[in-house]
């Protein structure tokens, strides 16, 4: 059987979630998958030994891993990944690593696959208007959306090695700038609940934010909403010209689901709507559609998941 | 004084409706535009010119058609203007590898691109050419400072980064807080006049071949309720049927 090489996504230096999900993508090209860990510290690659499916666990360690730099963590990888097709999570990050790496090997890159069925990868485009298959010849490096593909079990026991690398890194990080608010990033988020201009004003904001806080999401928004209000950053837009998100859960609280909202975000896994007008586009997306004003429905939204999550 | 490329594409406009012909896209009907984060590029090397001095050159691969995108980079202010002739459907590798020989030889110490593209979204070309070119890059910025350095903000988990990036190097760019300037009636008129720069090129055979093309699998009909009131029982199907939090 061939071997797969599935890079670990690595999230603050430990191993994220998603991983297990870029186990069943490689399972369903039909090869073994080998899971390469970049890390600084060895004993990160022990969470990935439980990965039900994994054929080995190989901890690729160097200190380019302690920041991202594209060129130092390709390099660096390249020189512990056997040859054969490379699985890396469609996150902004790996989507760059998975390009570079590729370049590295002269081979081509498929991005954001959401689908694999007889050799033949599917991948949204247009923004998600459209999908693509395509059929790959040789070697390639694939990047797999997350929460499409079902995680892999966790009672497995891969054989752990370490090998030592290293790469040329090319960038410096000067500074880090966190975040004023704990809240996440739309991008980095499993929920999300957005608000569009039917919110009235970018104060009543605070509503989606108390929400977000009570289930640890993010809070995101239309660009209708950015575009007409200077409070709301663009770092908080979802849809074509804003961010591409894949929630497990993203709720559309007066956003009517124009074409431009729906690209970026209808691939979520479940999508709650909460929308005054029942015409609204976005009902057509929604799996839970409520047809009610945001005040109406935030308050009671917002005890019902206070008391669930207490 | 520095030799700045951006990197423009020609898509569909992305309010158009795309529809199918058999199992291929048809974008016969469809009005096509610059995509829109290569805007964002376009200002970037601009800003960078008018900080460093120079000259802008835009690059699009495409056939004749391509043209107009090159001539919309032209009048918003671009210096030159260069189309690599190939209107076959490439793959990264392939379409990578001729930009990375065009760069080359023209010669330059930065390239802008946009940090996808609206209609693969793939956003592979920035890092892919400048691991060929053996460059430093770094995707997503919202923010260049110039200097001998880049000074660039891009997103970083919990927060964002300041990176400083040797040059040369490759930037893709996301919309930050740029504003974008519009073409003016003098750079509309030089626009019409401009030579395009068409350069032939020879193309690897692609690895990546498309298969077909489809809608998005339609998804099946949500359940639906009046008033808010009902946000308590759909809090509680979001924990006991779609298991999600």
């Amino acid at each position: 059987m061939t071997e797969t090489i599935v890079i670990a996504e690595i999230v603050k230096g430990a191993i994220h979630p998603t991983t297990a999900e870029l186990i069943t993508a490689a399972l369903a090209l039909g090869s073994q998958p080998v899971v390469v860990v970049p890390c600084t510290d060895a004993s990160v690659a022990d969470g990935a030994s439980q990965l039900s499916g994994a054929a080995r666990i190989l901890a690729a360690k160097s200190d380019v891993f302690s920041n991202y730099d594209a060129a130092g963590w390709a390099s660096a990888l390249d020189a512990v990944a056997p040859a054969g097709i490379i699985i890396t999570s469609a996150s902004p990050q790996s989507k760059d690593l998975a390009a570079r790496l590729a370049a590295r090997r002269g081979i081509s890159v498929v991005q954001d696959v959401v689908k694999i069925e007889g050799g033949n990868l599917t991948s949204p485009i247009y923004s998600g208007k459209a999908m693509q298959t395509v059929s790959i010849s040789g070697n390639a490096v694939v990047t797999v959306r997350p929460n499409v593909f079902a995680a892999a079990a966790s009672d497995g026991s891969a054989d752990v090695s370490v090998v030592d690398t290293t790469g040329n890194v090319a960038t410096a990080v000067q500074e880090f700038m966190a975040r004023a608010s704990t809240r996440l990033d739309v991008a980095e988020a499993n929920i999300i609940i957005s608000g569009g201009r039917g919110m009235g004003s970018p104060a009543n904001f605070t509503h989606l934010e108390a929400i977000a806080d009570t289930l640890g999401a993010a809070v995101g928004a239309s660009r209708a909403a950015v575009d007409t209000w200077e409070d709301i950053p663009h770092s908080m837009q979802v849809g074509q010209t804003g961010k591409t998100v894949n929630p497990n859960l993203y709720i559309a609280v007066g956003i009517s689901g124009a074409i431009q909202h729906l690209a970026g975000m209808r691939s979520s896994k479940y999508i709650v709507a909460i929308n005054k007008d029942a015409d609204a586009p976005i009902f057509q997306h929604a799996d839970y559609g409520i047809v009610a004003t945001w005040e109406e429905a935030l308050p009671v939204l917002q005890s019902t998941l206070s008391t669930m999550m207490a | 004084m520095a030799n700045i490329i951006v990197l423009v594409k020609q898509v569909p406009d992305t309010n158009a409706r795309i529809v199918l012909s058999g199992d291929r896209v048809d974008l016969s009907a469809v009005k096509k535009v610059m995509s829109p984060y290569d805007e964002f590029a376009v200002e970037n090397a601009l800003q960078h010119r008018e900080s460093s001095g120079g000259e802008v050159t835009a690059i699009t691969v495409g056939g004749a058609g391509a043209d107009k995108v090159l001539k919309d980079a032209k009048a918003i202010g671009v210096d030159n203007i260069v189309r690599i002739d190939c209107d076959a459907q490439l793959d990264s590798n392939s379409l990578q590898s001729i930009l990375a020989s065009v760069i080359s030889s023209l010669g330059a110490e930065v390239v802008y691109c946009g940090k996808s593209a609206a209609d693969t979204g793939a956003g592979s070309t920035g890092p892919g050419l400048a691991e060929r070119l053996g460059w430093a890059s770094v995707s997503n910025s919202t923010s260049v400072e110039f200097g001998e350095q880049l000074s660039v903000v891009t997103p970083s988990a919990g927060g964002n980064a300041r990176i400083n990036v040797p040059l040369p190097a490759v930037v893709s760019c996301d919309k930050g807080n740029i504003k974008v300037r519009k073409p003016n009636v003098k750079g509309i008129m030089q626009a019409k006049k401009a030579q395009v720069d068409v350069r032939s090129v020879d193309v690897p055979v692609s690895t990546v071949s498309v298969v077909a093309h489809s809608m998005p699998p339609a998804k099946p009909a949500g359940k639906s309720y009046q008033g808010g009131a009902a946000a308590a029982e759909v809090a509680q199907l979001l924990r006991d049927e779609a298991n999600v939090i």
